[in-house]
């Protein structure tokens, strides 16, 4: 499971829903409803993180919905870098939830906009960011291959 | 509500721009770093072409390095001096550091002398590695000649 090869434009659909939660999000501002908004797709990231980007709720639109009414993918991708994004959105998403948690509300748009900014690049142009990030992180020994 | 709306447009057009200015970067034909001395590419296992020799360094989890593998592989052949050496960045951690390495695929374009005179990072087109190997001609035909490549 931890080497498979999935279709790349799941990952990318995926983020394509994030991003509008997460702008959803922003526009509830520093909210309780944006709190839970924005603690919604903190789960949806812990899913991702532990399974991968193809095991969350929107991975399974994709299966469902998206890829019946697709032909094969010109080719396949690591599953490796888009698990790893989805621990960076994890990450992200924490930080807001906590301070948010802890009263400071204003930090809940401010993590959503800088999730916004990873996923929308994600889904419209394939920006990856597990893909970038992997040799700096190799380089600073952060990860091992 | 007028204040997160006029955030959330700033923030999308923030976002674009960014991606725009990322996309086009990618495999753009840039200036050589200086190569630093003391680069044995030979030892490494890279064996140079006479002319021109594309050494592109990939990661296994790096889906962009495939298509570029392809576009470089499609240029090089019998007779043509043009060669590509793919590199994986996990066996080569030194040679990464030393040739200021930072993403995969980073794609430098290596004389036959083994030095660097240009390079590309990103995902790489054919028409960007065509204009890659254009500048080498020029490089090697004189200075003079080089602001037309």
């Amino acid at each position: 499971m931890s080497n498979g090869m999935i279709d790349p434009r799941g990952p990318r659909v995926g983020a394509s829903i994030t991003a509008v939660l997460l702008a959803a999000v922003v526009l509830l501002g520093a909210s309780t409803a944006g709190l839970w908004l924005l603690t919604f797709i903190l789960l949806s990231f812990l899913l991702g993180t532990l399974r991968g980007a193809e095991g969350t709720w929107q991975g399974f639109l994709f299966k469902k919905l998206v890829r019946p009414r697709l032909g094969p993918p010109a080719e396949m991708e690591d599953r490796r870098p888009p698990r790893f994004a989805q621990g960076i959105g994890l990450f992200v998403t924490a930080v807001g939830v906590v301070l948010g948690a802890f009263g400071v509300l204003v930090a809940v748009p401010i993590a959503a906009a800088v999730a916004f900014v990873a996923a929308a690049l994600n889904a419209v142009i394939g920006l990856c960011l597990g893909c970038e990030l992997y040799l700096l992180m190799r380089r600073t020994g952060l990860v091992r291959a | 509500m007028l204040g997160q709306v006029i955030a959330l447009v700033v923030l999308v057009l923030g976002t674009a721009a960014l991606g725009v200015w990322w996309s086009a970067r990618q495999g753009a034909v840039r200036a050589p770093r200086e190569t630093p001395a003391g680069i044995d590419w030979a030892a490494s296992g890279i064996a140079l072409e006479d002319r021109v020799t594309f050494v592109q360094f990939s990661a296994e989890v790096c889906a962009a390095c495939r298509s570029t593998a392809r576009v470089l592989g499609g240029l090089t052949g019998a007779g043509s001096g043009v060669g590509h050496r793919e590199v994986l960045v996990d066996d080569h951690l030194d040679l990464v550091r030393s040739l200021g390495v930072l993403r995969t695929p980073t794609v430098l374009v290596v004389d036959g002398g083994g030095r660097e005179v240009a390079r590309m990072s990103g995902v790489v087109s054919d028409t960007q590695a065509r204009q890659a190997l254009t500048r080498i001609s020029a490089a090697v035909a004189g200075p003079d000649r080089e602001g037309q490549a």
